[in-house]
């Protein structure tokens, strides 16, 4: 009795929160089928990564979920609402937000600059009010170098604000991208690969920002090789080889599946799982 | 902060202005406030080019044909014989609101065409149409398919004002009217005429220049300067990078055109050598040798080779300087002969402020 009265309700509950979802998902480029038949959603509040060896078609997921690239069928909801098709711009503007994985910084802006822009999606001044410097612009400015300062100061580098972004380090590079995706104020942030070129503690350091981020009401996407980084703060693993989805499940599930363990491991034990 | 430094540049900018001009009557050389004035339009043109090139990255060689379309716009329209029009109802009440305008003909016949304001307002609507046009297709792609576009834009602009019998064929178009702009304010190549017509050339620049400094300093200033440090990721960030270019561009023709407009009546004539590939490609080159990001170093630089040129300082090796002197720039100082300068003056400051620092309360002005 009590389990049909709560069925139900936690149906509803779920659907409520479904933040993402992605339905029979295809890409190809040319005769190569990068993404195939990948269906999967993503719950509020939730960290989820996607992995898979080299070539899985990860970042092509992303590319697509992003609208840098069209799919050639399936769909991608977010909110509810279907945004296949979209181009990037729209779909960063409904509150979905990314980093790249070679790393895409503005090198010809400031740190702050560069963060300055995250701010885009949420502010107003055109041509117009700029030219004639009309308050409310001059007050939105105001307002765009405060928020762009305190995502700085959340990813630890507000002291370098003012240099040029490719004086940077690697690492210090890869949070200014944190930094400005964080900017844009996201639902879902789409991480690629955030941990690559990092050194340990770097890594550890950047764990700690995204369960962070995720307490603080945003959702994650990540693809990531490191496994222990993806092992210790996912909740939830979408693996992917050859563009198809093998499993989509809880951390325990997919490190004991023997699936998995077979596509890392390639079925003889003298590689490392990555 | 910021705001501090533009302010006391445009006050430098109008004082250096006032300078040459004092110099120049001072020293019996009123006749270089002639190439001055050319050197202002011109160097409209080049400013304009640069928010394009410079700060959106977005290469645009159709920039003498957007000078030429706005030139031969106010002279075609200003020189059309209404004169049976004018007989009519409506053209007497045009006449009377100021729409068209009546003047003595050279041959001392009374002509009547359409007034310099209306078609200077005409001139700047059919470019912003011809870059809208232009801009769109090619602007929604990326690299540099907008050179590809605006060079053949540019050709046929060229062809067309040569093959025209309209536009004056290779002859171009003469006895454009003088322009009042104002009850004793006369856009005029008259040698009395001279000094107020440098300051109406070098504060419309200004004007211009403090327009393309707002928009430098904004969130559109940033959005274009972010397409060009990478459009996919500007893209990403949400700025919707095919309008900013869009807009960005057609501001900048429309500047052109502004420029072209002025020139025209002040040279009471245009020709089509205005709308040369030669000519774009000398703008493209001016806005590279002041640094191309760099709003002051394209004003000064480009200014100041404008005029040597039209000076004929460089004789018959114009072309051939420009060259070298771009060649020069380019591997001596890429980002603009002002940049080393401008960081001497920019250490001297900060030392001078560490030193004012450590006396207390001396120096209390945020600097960002």
């Amino acid at each position: 009795m009590t389990a049909s009265t709560d069925g139900p309700v936690r149906n509803i509950a779920e659907s409520a929160e479904l933040l993402l979802e992605v339905r029979n998902l295809r890409r190809c480029f040319g005769g190569l089928v990068a993404v195939d038949a990948v269906n999967f959603t993503i719950r509020s509040g939730r960290i989820k990564a996607v992995i898979g060896p080299n070539g899985a078609g990860k970042t092509t997921l992303f590319n697509t979920i992003c609208g840098q690239l069209a799919p050639d069928a399936g769909e991608i909801c977010f909110e509810g609402r279907r945004i296949t098709g979209w181009p990037p711009y729209r779909i960063a503007r409904l509150g979905l937000s990314r980093t790249f994985q070679n790393l895409s910084l503005f090198d010809n802006m400031t740190v702050l600059e560069n963060v300055m822009i995250g701010c885009h999606p949420w502010t107003h001044a055109g041509l117009v009010s700029s030219v004639l410097r009309l308050p409310w612009q001059q007050r939105e400015e105001r307002a765009i170098v405060a928020a762009a300062r305190a995502q700085l100061e959340f990813v630890g580098l507000a002291a370098h604000a003012d240099v040029q972004v490719g004086g940077l380090s690697f690492g210090k590079r890869r949070m200014v991208e944190l930094a400005r995706a964080l900017a844009t104020r996201p639902r879902l942030l789409l991480l690629d690969e955030p941990a690559s070129g990092l050194n340990t503690k770097e890594t550890e350091d950047l764990a700690a920002s995204i369960s962070r981020i995720r307490d603080s009401g945003i959702t994650v996407l990540l693809v990531e090789h490191d496994m222990s980084l993806v092992m210790d703060i996912s909740d939830e693993i979408l693996v992917l080889d050859y563009g198809r989805p093998v499993i989509d499940s809880d951390p325990v599930t997919v490190r004991n599946d023997k699936n998995v363990i077979a596509i890392y491991l390639g079925g003889d034990f003298d590689g490392a799982p990555h | 902060m910021k705001r501090r430094g533009t302010v006391f540049a445009l006050f430098a900018y109008a004082a250096i202005m006032i300078g040459i001009q004092l110099l120049a009557t001072g020293t019996g050389h009123e006749y270089y406030l002639t190439q001055l004035i050319m050197t202002a339009y011109y160097t409209l043109v080049v400013l304009g080019l640069c928010l394009v090139m410079g700060y959106a990255g977005q290469i645009s060689l159709g920039h003498g044909a957007f000078f030429a379309l706005g030139g031969y716009t106010s002279a075609v329209l200003t020189t059309l014989d209404l004169n049976a029009q004018a007989a009519t109802p409506l053209g007497r009440a045009l006449l009377h609101i100021g729409v068209l305008m009546s003047r003595q003909s050279l041959y001392g016949e009374e002509l009547t065409s359409i007034s310099p304001w209306v078609a200077f307002v005409a001139a700047i609507l059919l470019t912003v149409v011809v870059a809208t046009l232009i801009g769109y297709p090619t602007l929604r792609l990326h690299g540099h398919y907008l050179a590809m576009g605006t060079l053949g834009f540019g050709l046929i602009v060229y062809r067309l004002l040569l093959g025209t019998n309209f536009t004056g064929s290779a002859d171009g178009i003469s006895s454009v009217p003088p322009w009042q702009l104002l009850p004793n304010l006369v856009i005029s190549g008259s040698s009395a005429h001279r000094v107020p017509n440098y300051y109406v050339a070098w504060t419309l620049t200004g004007a211009a220049l403090l327009v393309i400094l707002n928009v430098v300093h904004s969130r559109t200033g940033r959005a274009l300067r972010s397409i060009h440090g990478g459009e996919r990721a500007a893209n990403a960030m949400g700025v919707n990078t095919a309008a900013q270019k869009l807009r960005v561009f057609v501001l900048s023709a429309a500047l052109a055109a502004v420029a072209g407009s002025f020139f025209t009546h002040y040279n009471a004539a245009i020709g089509p050598s205005e709308a040369g590939v030669m000519k774009s490609v000398r703008y493209v080159t001016l806005v590279a040798a002041g640094g191309m990001a760099n709003i002051w170093g394209v004003l000064i630089i480009g200014s100041l080779l404008t005029f040597l040129s039209l000076r004929g300082c460089f004789g018959s090796f114009d072309h051939a300087v420009f060259g070298s002197i771009l060649i020069l720039i380019m591997t001596l100082t890429p980002e603009g002969p002002l940049a080393p300068l401008a960081a001497v003056v920019r250490s001297a400051w900060r030392r001078l402020r560490r030193r004012s620092e450590q006396i207390p309360g001396a120096a209390d002005d945020s600097i960002d």
